[in-house]
């Protein structure tokens, strides 16, 4: 599964996500980040039996879990469903049924973004949480 | 055999017409022949549905109770052309809204209006004594406009060439996001079900071809603009009435970085007159070829890195420089197909007849490139061309050397021949002041930056500009480094005059 951490600005000093993966042991992927001064972003997978764990863990050191259950949403409204977004994603998302229909493993999706200025249409969005 | 339009149209009529879509012609061609094709069919629907930058309408306001010669005129704030008589306005798919930017532009107020909203209307003029008044503010919907008529000069391409990017940096296009080094290849177009595709010799398609436009009937009007019948990359202008217009098939799009554009379907019914029409019908995606160019070359005739057809586009991936690059459309097939669909849905119901094709297409017709009389001169021109590389495993010393004995600032920098990054004499200041006297690998700036030395000045000034750098290393299409321009040989063109 992944997860979301949220670094506030006066934690993104300290090296949490290091203090985290040696206490608990935990492997953890990191698909992406954006850290600054100002506070951050990490988004990790780690396997689904971890979460309660690692979830406290991070929430004691002062940064914020949430779970990504939709990673990238498609507003059907507008996907003409013409493909653009194929060639753009790097971990395979988005592909084709036989009717020529879009198809999405959202599972595979790591936020990079490629997708949604991509898109002519403005239909993809990693930001929203309300997906169809 | 031969069949003509009335004839067909009789058919339609009665009831009794064969219609197929494009795709089921070619199978059926396969199976029964073309002969035998041309005496079961009577009509083959094609369709497509991509972006259509040369899009826009025609609007009449009506008169205001002040009468007012509309000069200039602003729609969601989206400019209309308006030289025109007094309240007529053409509003274009690619005009961007003066406040949003790129979100927002023609086409969208075009969709905005086939969903029945509202739109903001600014006018203003100079004013005339039949003419007084000089502003006018309010809000239309398509329903209080006397007429709303697309009218689009460039529709429904024979074909378009594919997109690929060759630099080091990503690019976005009306081809879509264009990813370094060959990444990825985008396309557009129908291939199998394209409508000039399927009439190659355009003995049905011209003007006066009636057709399926944006879910409304529409016409032809003639060759559309850049229309190059020679080369089989004809395109056609179209026109229909807004007002019957459906969202379904008319969608505003915007590209990032590049602006918006209309996605239309669009559906061309062929009359299989005879064998012939029927052999053209059964065109398959793989007889469709076009080029597939480095669109990171800021030139008209960008290289074409290879040709490939539509059958190996749609399969996902194309073999590149020997990898296999996954491809993106850029029209969608399934609503072309449910234009090819609909079309042949209307004629089999008895609702749409056939136009017939009263002026041919001009044969022999190609694209004339711009005459320019101010031209800016090519990189290759005004570069240095003498070559001073350090390899990337040499001392900074090395570098430094090497900028002092040249005079230069900026000094590419290779391994085993290509170029992998450029160093500067602020980048040997920096490492010198911080007490490092590191490799030139360690110092150097490894995205760099790049040019080919047949881009024109002006390119390649906009590039230095952009990335705010003072030199851009010039390379061929194998990395390997053949000159350097800098800031100052683009200032020198000014001091010595005009671009010689």
């Amino acid at each position: 599964m992944k997860l979301k951490i949220s670094f506030p600005e006066e934690r993104v000093k300290s090296p949490i996500l290091s203090e985290v993966i040696l206490k608990t042991g935990i492997l953890v992927s990191i698909v992406s980040s954006r850290v600054d001064s100002k506070g951050g972003e990490i988004i990790i997978e780690v396997i689904d039996k971890s979460y309660e764990t690692i979830k406290e863990e991070f929430e004691t050191r002062g940064a914020a879990v949430t779970f990504l259950d939709t990673l990238i949403c498609r507003n059907k409204e507008e996907c003409i469903e013409c493909g653009a977004c194929i060639s753009v994603c790097p971990s395979k998302v988005f592909g084709y049924a036989q009717d020529w229909s879009l198809t999405m493993d959202t599972q595979k999706c790591i936020r990079c973004g490629l997708c949604v200025d991509m898109c002519p249409h403005q239909a993809l969005s990693i930001e929203g949480t309300e997906c169809e | 055999m031969t069949k003509t339009i009335a004839e067909i149209n009789e058919k339609i009529a009665s009831g009794n017409v064969c219609v197929v879509t494009a795709e089921e012609m070619s199978d059926i061609v396969d199976d029964i022949g073309a002969e035998k094709a041309a005496e079961e069919v009577d009509v083959v629907t094609t369709g497509t549905f991509g972006a259509m930058c040369s899009s826009g309408v025609f609007f009449n306001f009506g008169h205001s109770e002040i009468p007012i010669k509309i000069t200039k005129m602003f729609m969601n704030d989206v400019e209309a052309y308006s030289g025109l008589a007094a309240v007529d306005s053409y509003l274009g798919a690619t005009q961007i809204s003066e406040k949003r930017g790129m979100k927002y532009g023609g086409a969208h107020v075009i969709e905005d209006l086939i969903c029945g909203k509202e739109i903001e209307i600014v006018a203003h003029s100079y004013g005339t004594d039949c003419y007084p008044k000089k502003e006018l503010t309010t809000t239309i919907k398509l329903e209080d406009l006397n007429q709303a008529i697309m009218v689009n000069p460039r529709n429904a391409y024979q074909r378009y060439d594919a997109a690929t990017n060759g630099s080091k940096r990503i690019i976005h296009t009306y081809m879509g996001e264009l990813l370094p080094d060959y990444k990825n290849v985008t396309y557009s177009g129908a291939g199998i079900l394209s409508p000039l595709s399927n009439d190659p010799n355009y003995r049905t398609i011209g003007a006066g071809t009636k057709i399926f436009m944006g879910g409304a009937e529409g016409t032809i009007v003639g060759e559309g603009t850049q229309c190059s019948t020679a080369s089989g990359y004809a395109t056609l202008m179209t026109s229909a009435n807004l007002k019957e217009m459906t969202k379904e098939y008319v969608n505003a799009a915007c590209f990032e970085g590049y602006g918006t554009s209309l996605f239309l379907g669009i559906g061309v019914p062929i009359p299989i007159l005879d064998a012939e029409m029927a052999q053209a019908t059964a065109v398959r995606d793989k007889d469709i070829k076009v080029a597939v160019k480095d669109y990171s070359i800021g030139k008209r005739d960008r290289p074409a890195v290879r040709t490939a057809d539509y059958e190996e586009l749609r399969s996902g991936s194309i073999l590149l420089n020997g990898k296999d690059v996954t491809t993106s459309c850029l029209s969608s097939f399934k609503k072309s197909r449910e234009v090819a669909e609909e079309l042949k849905r209307r004629i089999a119901a008895g609702t749409f007849s056939l136009g017939a094709n009263t002026t041919a297409l001009p044969p022999n017709q190609s694209a004339k490139p711009m005459k320019e009389t101010n031209k800016a001169p090519a990189v290759r021109s005004i570069m240095s061309k003498k070559i001073i590389t350090v390899n990337e495993t040499a001392g900074i010393i090395e570098a430094a050397r090497l900028m002092k004995q040249n005079e230069r600032n900026h000094v590419s920098v290779v391994s085993l021949g290509k170029l992998v990054g450029i160093i500067t004499s602020w980048d040997i200041s920096k490492a010198v002041a911080d007490g490092h006297t590191d490799t030139v690998g360690a110092c150097m700036t490894k995205n760099v930056i790049t040019c080919s030395p047949d881009e024109t000045v002006d390119v390649a000034a906009k590039r230095l500009a952009e990335f705010k750098i003072s030199a851009i290393p010039v390379i061929d299409g194998n990395q390997n480094v053949i000159g350097m321009l800098t800031s100052e040989h683009i200032s020198k063109l000014f001091t010595r005059g005009k671009y010689e």
